[in-house]
């Protein structure tokens, strides 16, 4: 028996975020109380943020698998072949409660974190996006939450030198009590090049390295795994502080160390550091893993084992190395200025064991602390649907203009420019497209392809109905990386929800999971990787249903690509997928009624794979000069988006409702243009294969005009668009 | 044209360069680490972007400390050409190989964006290749690029024609003085901007206009 120098009471096993019989499993598992170390073990390994006890079950039902993928879901990120030898490596990973309750640093580490998954797995990171979400612009604390998020990322992507070429930034009142913060990276690695994190041999040094342990995010995933209350600011101290110097540095020392051959295993410490990373690698690898924290560097004193077991420390990696090249190794990283610390060792007794000053302060079996979490298939309610909206429940505007600029002008419609300009976009000297299109592209360097980033997810069509809300988000990542020409991949899926305790957001969570998996199978674009984020919420309301969805696409020919700007006058503006019909749970009504109501707009996915099939071919074979697919604000705001960014104004002709075909937000629809020669041909392409395709107007000119509906000039689009986010990050609060 | 890339921790424009010096001359340049003692005998030594040591100091302040840095100031004393760029820039000014500071931008947020550079003076071996007075695009990536100089070193920088290049067109993204983007020593070898013109040297970037600075220091050497 392990004496136990502190008592374990109901209280603190309730602090612990352990349920009562989450706690009788863990006696029945060891047969003895455990001591206090050991219950931050526990808490550590079996909170929903490391063992995905709600959403297990569910997630098994998404397709992971695919021709390409190399490596799905259970490793540090996914990993896909993109041919040549080459792979890409990404996941997208979310740091809401961090970010909320410190938003520089929570946002600096969470790009951190995600930045290390990727290059853990032996890939030099060359892309990162980030879906941010914030709560109501007038909620005293969103501009604030803005402010330190945006300099946040900024701040360590910026200095770690990945370019930033994609993202998201919403506000809704749902968010006001726990803004989201989703961090995505990717990451280049050779085929035979990935590193895994499963411990192989025994006997082997357990190597740590990187920055020293502090008492900095000491139960940090317990924390990310409550709901807030009033008491939030006493929980500073679990948030985390980023050092972007160090991590770039362990960047290059762990590539440097990977070339060696040194390396047998790999894994970060992130959420719940050495803890999580040292079971993991023995679990893994069916091994044991025996520590003593002693040798542990640490830049505090007197820590206890407690601490440094449940420190979430940033910039810090655990190894199982090969113990003939240890020395190499060593040099290595006294050059980069790291951290070099032998910790333990595998043993074959499938124990983990912690000793500290002597004495051992946890003995558990290792396999059951992994793989032996509680699991919970929790009760839903699915969503009553919505009824779905006709033109005629929903009222035209007065002025078709001012609506059309009030939406670019919208906090949810206006330029993300004030943001994405804190973002170094250019670093590394590969981008070929940088924020502001559909997808951000980057070229392979050494070759002639690019890679297409994009993350998408409309968190209103989740709310309005779960199943057709988690399809869109799959359709429309997939549609924004075919509108720049891009072979969709695969994706990773960030599922942001509320207290899966209760049975209507449980609902929500499997009802977009449903949706997910369907368009995932549907579209062949399999989830290779991801993330879940419960308990989003704040005095019991939860956030809108938010699984935000990372996609990666390849181009063969970085070159042959489409844009959204118009590019010449007098183009064809042809659009795939016929008029709008649908006003349901619209930006339209939204911000321009202020209503939220009606069912979402139904996703066809036939439908959608092969108008996007169409359009791919059409960019792969140069017969396009822009494409732009049609989402939130449907097809007016698709078209002052290119007029805005190509500096050239159009005149469209529509049919039907006016509001519906302008504002609509109907799936499976892009604009294209193309040269006066082309039309004919491309029509007729489109007909052959049964997709709706018409011409409905032409580039020119400085104004936009909808025949008989509008006409507005671009510089006045442009100055509402670009207007609104400076003009609100600069105001008195 | 041989060529040398200064990598210090933290570094992260270092390959952006390499593969622009590479792109314009042809060969690929010498990595130097920052703890070596002496550079290699070459035409043109480049100190890249990024946030050496992190910068958690003044930016550039403990990298103008390292160990190679005494070697660089006696090879920039004996005329060889140095090129500072970003961090770089903000590098030899903590040195004293060039007068002024780096202050953290006006806008105080980090800026990543397109600006124009007018080409103040052609008749520098950074700027030959360009017409005097052309205006021309280039990124800028940085938290600290606000140019300052007391009124009296602003003088004799401008009388003695050492800013060659200036932010145009209203495009000064960081507060600069006299929207000063870039400076040169006295001696005209030395040369250090905030802008990034090793980002914009293929089609890829969306235009080339960055090589000519590079042309110019290859047709000096040449």
């Amino acid at each position: 028996m392990i004496p136990n120098d502190i008592k374990i009471t109901p209280e603190l096993i309730e602090s612990h975020g352990l349920k009562p019989d989450e706690y009788e499993r863990i006696l029945a598992l060891i047969g003895r109380e455990p001591t206090f170390t050991e219950l931050g073990i526990f808490s550590a390994m079996w909170n929903e943020h490391c063992s995905y006890k709600s959403s297990k079950k569910w997630l098994k039902t998404l397709p992971t698998k695919g021709p390409r993928v190399i490596q799905g879901p259970g490793e540090n990120a996914g990993v896909v072949d993109i041919g040549d030898d080459q792979v890409v490596v990404f996941k997208m990973e979310s740091h809401n409660h961090p970010s909320y309750i410190e938003p520089y640093q929570g946002a600096a580490t969470g790009v951190g974190g995600i930045l290390r998954d990727v290059f853990t797995m032996g890939a030099r990171p060359v892309a990162a996006m980030n879906a941010l979400r914030f709560g109501a612009p007038d909620h005293p604390r969103t501009r604030h939450l803005v402010s330190g998020v945006v300099a946040g990322v900024g701040g360590y992507g910026n200095s770690f030198g990945v370019p930033t070429v994609g993202g998201e930034v919403e506000f809704h009142a749902r968010y006001n009590g726990n803004c989201l913060v989703n961090a995505f990276a990717a990451g280049l690695a050779k085929a035979d090049g990935i590193f895994l994190s499963k411990a192989e041999g025994v006997g082997l040094p357990v190597v740590y390295l990187g920055a020293k342990t502090g008492r900095d995010g000491v139960g940090g995933a317990t924390m990310a795994s409550a709901e807030f209350d009033d008491t939030i600011d006493e929980k500073r101290p679990t948030v985390q502080v980023g050092d972007p110097f160090t991590e770039k540095c362990l960047l290059e020392a762990c590539l440097e160390l990977m070339e060696t051959g040194a390396v047998i295993a790999i894994q970060d410490m992130g959420a719940a550091g050495l803890t999580c990373s040292a079971v993991e690698m023995g679990a893994k690898g069916n091994l044991g893993i025996e520590l003593d924290l002693d040798a542990v560097p640490v830049r505090e004193e007197r820590m206890s084992a407690y601490e440094m077991m449940l420190s979430e420390s940033q910039e810090r990696m655990l190894m199982v190395l090969r113990p003939e090249l240890e020395g190499e190794a060593e040099a290595i990283f006294r050059k980069w200025g790291l951290d070099f610390a032998i910790v333990g060792k595998t043993t074959d007794t499938l124990r983990f064991i912690v000793k500290h000053q002597g004495d051992i302060v946890a003995d558990l079996p290792i396999k059951e602390l992994g793989d032996e979490a509680p699991e919970y298939d929790r009760p839903f309610i699915e969503p009553e649907k919505r009824a779905t909206l006709s033109p005629a429940d929903v009222p035209e505007p007065q002025d078709y203009a001012a609506a059309l600029k009030a939406l670019v002008g919208s906090p949810n419609g206006a330029s993300r420019r004030w943001v994405y300009e804190q973002y170094d976009t250019l670093i590394q000297g590969n981008s070929a497209a940088t924020p502001g299109g559909d997808a951000g592209v980057i070229r392979v360097e050494g070759t002639r392809k690019g890679l297409a980033f994009t993350v998408d997810v409309t968190p209103r069509y989740c709310e309005a109905d779960p199943f057709e809300g988690g399809k869109q988000a799959v359709a429309e990542v997939w549609r924004n990386l075919t509108a720049v020409g891009a072979e969709p991949l695969a994706a990773t899926d960030n599922l942001n929800f509320g207290n899966p305790e209760r049975p209507e957001i449980m609902g929500q969570f499997v009802g977009c999971i449903k949706g997910i998996g369907e368009a995932c199978r549907e579209l062949d674009f399999p989830i290779v990787s991801g993330n879940v984020s419960l308990y989003n919420e704040t005095h019991g309301e939860a956030i809108l249903p938010t699984p935000a969805i990372g996609g990666v696409g390849l181009l063969p020919d970085v070159t042959v690509r489409a844009g959204a700007a118009f590019v010449r006058e007098n183009d064809c503006i042809v659009l795939i997928g016929g008029h709008g019909t649908h006003l349901g749970a619209t930006q339209y009504l939204a911000d321009v009624l202020g209503r939220e109501d009606g069912a979402p707009p139904p996703v066809d996915l036939a439908c959608e794979k092969r108008n996007g099939t169409l359009v791919r071919q059409f960019i792969g074979a140069q017969r396009v000069s822009a494409v732009h697919d049609i989402s939130s604000g449907g097809l007016a705001v698709a078209l002052a988006e290119m007029a805005m960014a190509g500096n050239i104004g159009a005149t469209v002709e529509i049919d039907g409702p006016a509001h519906a075909a302008l504002f609509g937000e109907d799936q499976g629809r892009y604009i294209l243009t193309a040269a006066e020669d082309q039309l004919d041909a491309l029509l007729e392409d489109a007909i052959d294969q049964g997709i709706e395709a018409r011409m409905i107007g032409r580039t020119g000119g400085t104004e936009l005009t909808v025949a008989g509906v509008l006409t507005i000039s671009v510089e006045e689009l442009r100055t509402a668009h670009e207007g609104w986010f400076p003009h609100y990050m600069a105001s008195a609060d | 044209m041989k060529t040398a890339v200064i990598v210090f921790p933290g570094s992260n424009r270092d390959r952006d360069m390499f593969r622009a010096l590479e792109l314009v001359t042809g060969s690929r340049p010498q990595s130097i680490w920052h703890a070596d003692a002496t550079l290699p005998d070459v035409d043109l030594v480049v100190v890249p972007g990024g946030f050496s040591y992190g910068d958690y100091l003044r930016s550039g302040a403990i990298a103008a400390r390292s160990p190679i840095l005494k070697d660089l100031v006696a090879k920039a004393a004996q005329g060889v050409t140095v090129l500072g760029v970003c961090n770089g820039f903000q590098i030899l000014t903590e040195a004293g190989l060039l007068p002024g500071a780096l202050m953290r931008n006006a806008g105080l947020n980090f800026v990543c964006k397109e600006v124009l550079l007018e080409t103040v003076t052609d008749a520098t071996r950074f700027s030959l290749k360009f017409e005097k007075g052309q205006v021309w695009r280039c990124p800028v990536a940085h938290h600290d690029g606000n140019y300052f100089a007391d009124a009296d070193t602003l003088k004799a920088l401008e009388d003695n024609g050492q800013v060659v290049f200036r932010y145009a067109n209203g495009t000064n993204p960081n507060g600069s003085i006299n929207d000063i983007a870039g400076i040169m020593n006295g001696a005209g070898n030395v040369l250090g901007m905030m802008p990034h013109p090793e980002n914009l040297v293929e089609p890829l970037h969306g235009g080339t206009d960055g090589r000519l600075l590079f042309e110019s220091l290859l047709s000096k050497a040449a």
